[in-house]
C-alpha cells in the first residue's frame, strides 16, 4: 500500500536535510510501528506523507497504491485516503467543530463521487463515533480543538479518523499527553478500525502504546533512515535496552 | 496678505453648496432648524476636510469625494425583508420616511420631518466641532428619518429594523432614539440601496438608567455609493450598549462612532467587521469618552481586506480626570489577503485619571499556514479551506453576540458577501 523509496527531504526554510535515504514498505492490513530517538525524523516523515509544504523532497519517491503522491497537495492526499493524526492538533478559533467535520466528510465524499451526507445521517455517525471514544457531544459544539485538553485533542483526531475512514492512517505520537484510561480508549478506537484493506503507520517514542496497538512490524528510524526492522519483539528489546545498541549495530 | 486663502473649491464642494441653495425652500424646519442649517453649510463652505485635519488624516474627504450626485426625487426604493424574521420594520425610502409605522407596545415612532418642522429636534443638530464634516453635511440637508422613543421598562421581544434604502441621488437622514430606564431592545440599522448615491445618516441614541441595547449597523451599499454615517450614544447609569458594525459595501464609507458614558456602571461594547473588496475606501472612526467613574468598554474590530481595498480604524479612548476605575480594552485585527490592499489602524488613549485599566492592540496577518495545512490534511481543498479560515476570523466576533437569531442573520449576510467576493 505504501512504498517509500530512497527518500531524501529537507526543510525548505534552511535547507537542513532531515530524511536521508529512507526505505519503507507497508502492506494493506499491516500495522507498522516507527520508533526512534528524538530528532530522528519521525514527525517529519508524517508531515511529508501528509504533504506539508515546509518540507521538500529532493530525491526518491513515495508510492501509495503504486502511484507517486509527491505532486499531490494535502487535500488531494487526504481525499485519496491518507490521514495524519497530528501530534499537536491545531486550535482553530471560529471554525465550529461540527461544521468542520461536515465539510471534511462531504469534501471527501465529493472527491469520491458520492452525495453529501444528509444532516440526520451525519449527526448519527458523529454521535456514534463520539460515544465510542467517550467524548461529550458538548465538546464538539466548541470551535475546533479550542480549549480542548491534550487528551481531548487526541481523541478528536481519532474521531476524525473514524468518520473519514481513511486507508492509510499515520498516527504521530498519538500516545503523548494521554493518561492510561485515555490511552486505552484511543487504542481501542484505533484497533476497531484495523481492517484488511487499511494500513497504519504508528509513530511513537515508547513501547507503551504498542502494548495496546500491537504492531505487525517495527522499524527503527535514526538520522532519517530506517536502520533496523523487525516484529513486535524489536519494540520490547528497545524498551529494555534503549536505542544505543541498535544504533551501535547500524554504525 | 492672506496666508490661509481657501484653495479653489472642488466640484463636490461646489455641487453641495449649489444644492443647498436649490434645496433650501424644500427642506423642512422651523427658524431654529434653519439657523442650524445655515451654520452647517458655512462649515462646508470652508472646505471639506483634508488629510491635514488630524481626524481625517487617513480619509482625505476633499480628495476622495470627487463627485456628488444631484437629488433625484423620482428615484424609487423598495422596502426589503428584515435580517431577523418577525422584526418591526420602519423604512426610509430614498430619504423619505413612511407615514405607516408598526404598532408596538411601549414604542413611539415619529417621522423626523415633523420634528424638524416643529423645531423640537433643533438642539441635537449641532455638529460636534469644526472638523465634523458628516455632522455638518447632515444638518444642512437632513429632510427626514424617524424619532423613536422606547418607554421605561419596555422589553422588546423582537428587533426593530430601521431601513435606510437609497435608489441613487442624495439622501440625508437622522435617527434619534431614546431608550427609557430599564428598557431592553435590539435595533438593526440597515444601510443599503442600489444607486450611486451620496448618503449621510446620523443615529443618536440615549440610554437611560439600566437600559440594555444591542444596535447592529449593517452597511451593504453598492460599490458606487458614498456613505457617510455617524452613530452617537450617551450611556446612562448601569446601562449597557453593544454596538455591532458590519461594513460590507460602499465605494467611500466613513462610519463615525461617538460614545460617552454618562452614568456609573455604564458598559459599552463595540464589535466591528469590515469586509473590504474592490477599489474602495472604508473608515471606521471611534471616539469614546469615559466621562464618569466605574465604566467599562471593550472594542474588537476585525477586517478582511481583498483587492485594492483600503481600510481605516481610528479608535480614540478619552478617560476623563474623574473617571477612576475605568476599564477599557481595544483590539483591531486585520487579515490582509491581497498585495494591493491596505489597512491603517490608529489607536489613541488619552488618560487623565490615575486609577484605570486601559489597553489596545493591533495586528495585521495573513492566513495561518498551519491552520490551512490542518484543514487541507482533512481533505478540504485549498480554496474552501481559505474561505473557512477567513470566515472564521470574522465569525468569531459575530458569535460573541450570543442571541441565536441575530448570529444566524449576520452569518447569512457574511455568507452573501463571501459568495459575491469569494
Amino acid at each position: 500500500m505504501l512504498e517509500i523509496r530512497n527518500l531524501h527531504a529537507r526543510i525548505v526554510d534552511d535547507g537542513t536535510e532531515i530524511i536521508r535515504g529512507l526505505n519503507l514498505t507497508v502492506k494493506a492490513g499491516e500495522v507498522a510501528a516507527i520508533m526512534g530517538p528524538n530528532g530522528s525524523g519521525k514527525s517529519t516523515l508524517s508531515y511529508i506523507l501528509a504533504g506539508r509544504e515546509d518540507y521538500e523532497v529532493t530525491e526518491g519517491d513515495i508510492l501509495y497504491n503504486g502511484q507517486s503522491i509527491l505532486e499531490m497537495d494535502p487535500a488531494e492526499r487526504a481525499t485519496s485516503g491518507i490521514f495524519l493524526a497530528f501530534q499537536y492538533p491545531m486550535e482553530i478559533p471560529g471554525v465550529a467543530t461540527m461544521e468542520f467535520l461536515k465539510v471534511a466528510m462531504n469534501e471527501q465524499r465529493k472527491a469520491r463521487g458520492e452525495e453529501p451526507l444528509k444532516i440526520p445521517e451525519f449527526l448519527k455517525r458523529v454521535k456514534e463515533a463520539a460515544a465510542s471514544l467517550s467524548m461529550d457531544m458538548a465538546m464538539l459544539k466548541r470551535p475546533l480543538n479550542v480549549g480542548f485538553s491534550g487528551g481531548e485533542k487526541k481523541r478528536a483526531e481519532i474521531l476524525q479518523m473514524k468518520l473519514l475512514e481513511p486507508k492509510l492512517c499515520v498516527l504521530d505520537e498519538t500516545d503523548s499527553g494521554l493518561d492510561i484510561d485515555a490511552l486505552k480508549i484511543v487504542s481501542d478506537g484505533v484497533n476497531a478500525l484495523r481492517a484488511p484493506d487499511r494500513a497504519f503507520l504508528v509513530i511513537t517514542h515508547y513501547q507503551r502504546l504498542l502494548e495496546h496497538i500491537v504492531p505487525d512490524t517495527v522499524h527503527v528510524l535514526y538520522k532519517g533512515q530506517v536502520i533496523k526492522s523487525g516484529d513486535k519483539s524489536l519494540a520490547l528489546d528497545l524498551e529494555a535496552n534503549g536505542y544505543a545498541g541498535v544504533i551501535g549495530e547500524a554504525a | 496678505m492672506n496666508m490661509h486663502a481657501q484653495p479653489q473649491r472642488t466640484p463636490a464642494e461646489t455641487a453641495l453648496i449649489d444644492a443647498f441653495g436649490d434645496r433650501l425652500s424644500l427642506l423642512p424646519g422651523d427658524g431654529a432648524v434653519m439657523l442650524k442649517r445655515d451654520d452647517a453649510i458655512e462649515t462646508i463652505k470652508h472646505g471639506l476636510p483634508t488629510r491635514r485635519v488630524e481626524s481625517w488624516h487617513y480619509t482625505d474627504l476633499r480628495r476622495l469625494l470627487n463627485t456628488v450626485p444631484d437629488f433625484d426625487p423620482a428615484a424609487m426604493a423598495k422596502a426589503i425583508a428584515p435580517i431577523v424574521e418577525g422584526s418591526a420594520v420602519v423604512s426610509i425610502l430614498n430619504g423619505k420616511s413612511d407615514a405607516k409605522v408598526p404598532v408596538l407596545e411601549g414604542v413611539t415612532f415619529q417621522r423626523l420631518s415633523e420634528k424638524l418642522i416643529d423645531g423640537s429636534i433643533a438642539p441635537g443638530l449641532d455638529p460636534y466641532g469644526s472638523d465634523d464634516a458628516i455632522g455638518a453635511l447632515n444638518t444642512a440637508f437632513v429632510a427626514d428619518g424617524y424619532f423613536i422613543d422606547i418607554a421605561d421598562g419596555t422589553k422588546l421581544e423582537k428587533p426593530i429594523e430601521l431601513q435606510n434604502l437609497q435608489a441613487g441621488g442624495q439622501t440625508h437622514v437622522r435617527l434619534p432614539v431614546r431608550v427609557g430606564a430599564g428598557a431592553k431592545a435590539v435595533i438593526v440599522e440597515r444601510q443599503t440601496g442600489d444607486g450611486a448615491a451620496l448618503s449621510s445618516s446620523v443615529s443618536q441614541i440615549v440610554l437611560d438608567e439600566g437600559a440594555e441595547v444591542t444596535w447592529l449597523v449593517v452597511q451593504e451599499q453598492p460599490e458606487t455609493a458614498t456613505h457617510l454615517a455617524q452613530f452617537k450614544a450617551h450611556i446612562g447609569k448601569n446601562a449597557k450598549l453593544t454596538l455591532f458594525v458590519m461594513n460590507a459595501g460602499g465605494k467611500l464609507v466613513r462610519q463615525e462612532i461617538m460614545v460617552r458614558t454618562t452614568g456609573e456602571g455604564a458598559d459599552f461594547k463595540l464589535r466591528g467587521i469590515n469586509l473590504l473588496a474592490g477599489d474602495t475606501h472604508t473608515d471606521v472612526t471611534m471616539v469614546l469618552d469615559h466621562a464618569v467613574p466605574h465604566t467599562t468598554s471593550t472594542e474588537v474590530i476585525r477586517n478582511v481586506v481583498t483587492g485594492k481595498a483600503r481600510g481605516v480604524f481610528q479608535g480614540r479612548i478619552n478617560v476623563h480626570q474623574y473617571a477612576q476605575k475605568t476599564n477599557a480594552k481595544m483590539a483591531c485585527n486585520t487579515l490582509l489577503l491581497s498585495d494591493d490592499g491596505e489597512f491603517s489602524t490608529k489607536p489613541e488613549l488619552e488618560i487623565f485619571a490615575d486609577d484605570v485599566i486601559c489597553g489596545h492592540g493591533a495586528t495585521v496577518t495573513e492566513i495561518d499556514h498551519d491552520h490551512l495545512f490542518y484543514l487541507m490534511a482533512r481533505g478540504v481543498d485549498e480554496k474552501s479551506a481559505r474561505g473557512l479560515l477567513v470566515k472564521a476570523f470574522v465569525a468569531e466576533v459575530i458569535e460573541e453576540l450570543e442571541d441565536e437569531a441575530i448570529v444566524e442573520a449576520l452569518e447569512a449576510r457574511l455568507d452573501d458577501w463571501f459568495v459575491a467576493h469569494g
